[in-house]
């Protein structure tokens, strides 16, 4: 009998893991298309880029403060519409510790400026002209927003476009207590 | 679940056909048969000893063989089905409106097929768990049959009963002179021909190529861990599947690999033959393609940069990557894979008076990096108000751009000239008459040429599945080459010492060369002539069909 | 005379030997019919005939390997005429092993049919493109074609095994099925005969149609258009005018293709049922009557047994191997990829069958028949209708 039983364990075992392996498989393939950003509650992908004067943001430097990470481009509609209402928030939270960077998607300098100008935007607007910092937060879609804590975590991401109350309602998010 | 006792005394696992110390066939069919069944040596298939349990259940399912012929034959229609129309990866159309090709294009059947979600059958859960369910036939199936047989093999007698002999598809009866004689001699012969020979009193057993015998069980472990591999690919980090497009002169992250970035310095379109100078090169349509080069240059960051921070990049080296040659790096490899060409990258203008034609002087604008204001000297000189790439009409005045490529680029300018100091606006959109907005100018910007640049698309890949995919494959080819080109041949021989001679010879298969060897010893060794219990009057015609049932354990696994 | 002509004329050469041979090996068996033993003469005369055949089409292969530079198995013309001469060589290979005369009276004609089929083809040397520019594109076909001729013997086994079992004088499913095999056989020299016959009358005749996207395209048909192409409008046209015009979804052009192969084959059929008054089967039964059915299935066995890992290695592996390299993976679910999976399965199930289950004799025999269909299909279909990275005719 202890035979049978060793034998019954070990063909429970192998079925077991043969069909859990398919399962796997399973969901494995049906989530794969699935294209996310970074997950909510990591910490944000430190990086460095330079703005339209010339200076340079370090992600890193901000910690301690909350940070709202717009990525955008000139050609993006829904972009365009909400850089008016950031803006006017950006002048709200800047002295509550609630930082804006606007990151464009490898665009020249002259259009970037242009459209800043245009808007008389006074956030910080930084180029990432390899793209780089769009592959690490693996971005897809314009408009795409994340929200960093003070910690250096990722708050929340929003894909699309913002109304200004929920713009104001996500700085109040990320404001240090 | 009794075992059954031979009439030798050994007590044998329930299910056994023959009897593992003597031989015996301990079946009523066995004992009937003129030819026994010798696949798995006649030992307990292990499914059919124990079925009590639900697991037990299920277990003796996937291990029955008629179970796994079914899976691949199911397999074998449900793939063919895949391809009666085009899969949506091959669908030329962009994802989103990939549902309404096939409904254009097919018809009702198109969208039947599409709707069934037979466009992307290979990643349906049912395929998935249909090659799952094989991979557990494959395992249980080999699990049941293979550790008893091996277990037969190793604990061969020498000496076997006779009904055992009798009953083998090759035998031989007979009187020989000398008992020892005829064994030595046998021995001698059998030893020559490459045979392991063991002798037991009376009785020799000569055996050659047992191996042979695992090698459908070898192969089915190469094509476990093949699967295996195919599975680890959904694992985060076995694989990555990336894809860039990247201009000429643009240096570019490469995405997937963290550090890297890439530059193209140049893409090379080459086409056989005279047709190239046919004007078609456009897009590579009617002519055949010879080359698809990049010429790239691989950068990567100093250790502990930050994204975006490309001002130290390290040169790595210069590459040329072509169709089956891709670049390899750190387990990545980079695919040429489609290019694009003559993308705007610079325009030239000259202001004219638009009387006189005469021009003022040529400003060249890098559409990667356009200038607020050309000077052209002597007071004259052009402001770039506005740039719009990709041009697709006003809004609020406002000209909008549809995309960031230039594929129509229009500008606003203003045009300054001593004649006109105040500057006049004009805009230009390419391959249009300039707009006016604030009245008749005296002076446009004539088109003066431009320059093209291409692009090109590559694929990131890394697949750290492939050494398991190559192992498993290599596998395979081993067991299924041991399995098919060597076979298990066996001669037993009992010489009683008044000289009564019973010979048996099995081959798992291959019979036809059995009998070469079996020639040479019979004539070598003087032992009586031998029959094959199969062969059957040629001139009956009729005999062939009801045959098959006997001829069953002519090939053995 | 130039390379490329040398090497066309030793393909004929081929072309014919097998002919001469065909007809020796049916000799040789009349001969021992009559005699009611072996008379090898004219066995052996028939066998030097197909290796010096195979021997030229050797020297067509390498002479046209030298000539354009790769391997000539890069379109329909070159690869099927490849894979007709690797049947060849595996009904020698397996002659040598097992000595049966019968099997050469139809792998022969078998890869006359094939070769004469492959012919039809525009038979141009063409350069490469990108992705085939790979010595891979040797290794890979060239095993696939082997291991695929290999199986093929198989299925020439399995029609002598059915010639000899079937009984031809009653009605049965297995008479019926046995003819169709035949009729299919005769309906590729109705190819052959009807795209030859049009051939040298210079039928050409040009339309513009409506592809499936809606693209305006133009085709040229080199038979008289039974079928019209999509909103077809004939910018020069000879003869007739299309009796049907179908939808953009059927190639209309290879259906009229399809379409006279059956008419011609369908009357070569009759015509030969009228003055053998027989059946095809029947006209055959007599030169299989003294094989050995034990010797034949197990040389149908054995030929899958050996052909089966070398398909595996040509049609799989390398071929995973190339795509990983040219296509960045090593699998894409390709029609041609899919088919050679299909047909790995099958020779898997018909292995598993006869171990296990016993399938012997004349099952197996019909197996192999299903087998060799599958690699024709393969072929034949894949290429052509279902267009894919392998199709040669858009590559």
């Amino acid at each position: 009998m202890e035979k049978k039983k060793k034998r019954l364990v070990i063909r429970t075992i192998i079925l077991a893991v043969l069909v859990l392996a398919i399962g796997y498989t399973v969901y494995g393939t049906a989530t794969k298309d699935k294209v996310e950003l970074i997950a909510v509650g990591s910490k944000a992908p430190d990086f460095t880029l330079v703005d339209l004067n010339g200076e340079k943001h370090k992600l890193s430097d901000y910690k301690g403060q909350g940070v709202f990470l717009n990525f955008w481009g000139t050609w993006c509609k829904p972009c365009e519409k909400e850089m008016p209402a950031m803006d006017r928030q950006y002048k709200v939270f800047k002295d509550q510790g609630v930082q804006t960077l606007a990151v464009n998607i490898a665009q020249t300098d002259f259009e970037v400026q242009n459209f800043v100008d245009r808007y008389e935007l006074t956030f910080p607007v930084v180029i990432d002209k390899t793209k780089s910092v769009m592959t690490a937060y693996n971005v897809g879609n314009l408009p795409a927003t994340l929200l960093i804590d003070p910690d250096g975590k990722v708050a929340k991401i929003i894909t699309g476009e913002m109304t200004e109350a929920k713009i104001a309602s996500y700085m109040e998010l990320v404001k240090p207590k | 679940m009794e075992n059954i006792i031979c009439a030798c005394g050994h007590s044998n696992p329930y299910g056994t056909k023959l009897c593992e110390k003597c031989g015996r066939p301990l079946t009523e069919e066995g004992k009937q048969t003129k030819v026994v069944d010798m696949r798995y040596d006649g030992t307990a298939i292990r499914s059919k000893t124990y079925n009590t349990t639900f697991v037990d259940k299920i277990w003796n399912f996937f291990s029955s063989v008629k179970v796994g012929i079914a899976l691949i034959i199911i397999t074998l229609v449900a793939a063919s089905i895949g391809t009666i129309l085009p899969q949506a990866i091959y669908v030329n159309a962009p994802e989103p409106s990939k549902a309404e090709y096939y409904e254009k294009v097919y018809g009702v059947l198109g969208k039947l097929y599409n709707n069934l979600g037979l466009s992307h059958l290979y990643n349906t859960w049912w395929f998935q768990i249909l090659v799952g369910m094989l991979a557990i036939s494959i395992i249980v199936a080999s699990l049941d049959r293979g550790l008893p047989l091996h277990k037969s093999l190793k604990n061969q007698r020498v000496k076997r009963h006779e009904s055992f002999m009798k009953r083998q598809r090759i035998i031989a009866e007979g009187q020989v002179p000398n008992a020892d004689e005829t064994l030595d001699k046998v021995e001698q012969k059998m030893s020559e021909l490459k045979y392991r020979v063991r002798r037991d009193g009376s009785a020799l057993l000569a055996e050659r190529g047992r191996f042979a015998r695992y090698g459908p069980y070898i192969n089915h472990v190469g094509l476990i861990i093949f699967l295996t591999g195919v599975m680890l690919r959904l694992v985060p980090g076995f694989y990555v599947d990336e894809t860039i497009w990247i201009r000429e002169g643009e240096t570019r992250a490469i995405p997937g690999m963290d550090g890297y970035f890439i530059k193209n310095n140049k893409f090379i379109l080459e086409t056989h033959g005279e047709k190239q100078q046919g004007g078609e090169a456009s897009q590579g349509v009617n002519v055949m393609a010879k080359n698809y080069q990049t010429d790239i240059t691989l950068y990567k960051q100093p250790e502990g940069a930050l994204p975006g921070d490309s001002d130290n990049l390290e040169k790595l080296r210069d590459y040329s990557i072509r169709v089956n040659h891709p670049l390899k790096e750190n387990g990545f490899a980079l695919y040429q894979m489609n290019y694009r060409l003559n993308e705007l990258r610079q325009m030239n203008f000259n202001l004219v008076n638009k009387a006189s034609e005469e021009s003022q002087g040529q400003i060249e604008i890098d559409l990667t990096n356009p200038k607020k204001q050309y000077d052209l000297g002597d007071g004259s000189s052009v402001q770039i108000l506005v740039y719009t790439p990709d041009f697709d009409g006003f809004e609020n005045g406002e000209p909008q751009t549809k995309t960031s490529i230039p594929n129509n680029p229009a500008f606003l300018f203003r045009m300054t000239t001593p004649e006109t100091p105040e500057g006049e606006v004009s805009f230009v959109e390419i391959r249009k008459p300039p707009l006016e907005p604030l009245g008749e100018n005296k002076y446009r910007m004539k088109f003066a040429g431009a320059e093209m640049r291409n692009s090109s698309n590559f694929t990131i890949r890394k697949d750290s599945t492939i050494p398991i995919l190559f192992v498993g494959g290599v596998i395979f080819m081993i067991g299924v080459v041991i399995g098919s080109y060597w076979n298990h041949r066996r001669l037993w021989l009992q010489v009683d010492p008044d000289g009564r001679v019973l010979m048996a010879a099995h081959v798992n298969k291959n019979m036809f060369s059995m009998k070469k060897d079996l020639d040479s010893v019979t004539t070598f060794a003087g032992l009586p002539p031998y029959r094959d219990q199969l062969d059957k009057p040629e001139d009956d015609n009729k005999s062939a069909k009801p045959g098959t049932k006997e001829k069953e354990g002519d090939n053995t696994l | 005379m130039s390379l490329i002509d040398i090497s066309g004329n030793l393909l004929f050469v081929a072309f014919i030997a097998y002919l001469v041979a065909t007809l020796l090996f049916g000799g040789s068996i009349k001969q021992s019919n009559a005699t009611g033993k072996n008379t090898d003469k004219w066995g052996k005369v028939a066998i030097i005939v197909t290796i010096i055949g195979l021997l030229s089409q050797l020297g067509y292969f390498i002479t046209r390997w030298v000539y354009s530079g790769h391997a000539p198995v890069s379109n329909m013309f070159e690869f099927t005429t490849a894979f007709g001469m690797f049947i060849v060589g595996a009904f020698v290979l397996i002659y040598f092993i097992y000595r049966v005369t019968a099997l050469g009276l139809v792998a022969l004609p078998v890869a006359i049919l094939i070769i004469a089929y492959a012919s039809m083809f525009p038979s141009e040397v063409s350069p490469l493109v990108p992705s085939l520019q790979s010595y891979w594109l040797t290794i890979h076909v060239i095993t696939a074609a082997l291991g695929q001729s290999i199986l093929a013997i198989s299925a020439v086994a399995g029609l002598i095994y059915l010639l000899k079992v079937v009984d031809l004088k009653k009605p049965s499913k297995q008479r019926f099925w046995l003819e169709a095999v035949m009729f299919f056989l005769v309906v590729v020299v109705g190819f052959v005969v009807a795209t030859s016959v049009f051939n040298m009358m210079d039928y050409d005749s040009t339309y513009t149609y409506l592809d499936k996207e809606g693209n305006e395209r133009q085709i040229d048909y080199n038979m008289p258009p039974l079928f019209g192409m999509n909103e077809y409008k004939a910018v020069e046209e000879h003869g007739m005018s299309p009796l049907v015009e179908m939808p953009a979804l059927i190639n209309a052009k290879k259906l009229t293709t399809v379409v006279w192969s059956l008419l011609v084959g369908s009357i070569i059929y009759l015509l030969i049922r009228l003055i053998a008054r027989r059946r095809i089967s029947a006209i055959f039964q007599p030169f299989v009557k003294r094989v050995n059915l034990q010797l034949v299935d197990e040389i149908g066995y054995r030929s899958v047994i050996i052909g089966f890992p070398v398909f595996t290695l040509g049609a799989l592996i390398f071929a995973m191997i190339w795509a990983q390299l040219a296509w960045s993976r090593f699998w894409g679910w390709d029609p041609k990829e899919v088919w050679a999976l299909i047909t790995w399965l099958f020779y898997a199930a018909f292995l598993h069958l006869r171990l296990s289950k016993g399938w012997e004799g004349e099952k197996s025999a019909w197996l192999a028949l299903i087998g060799f269909g599958i690699i024709l299909f393969n072929l034949i279909a894949v290429n052509l209708i279902l267009a894919g990275l392998h199709s040669y005719a858009s590559a």
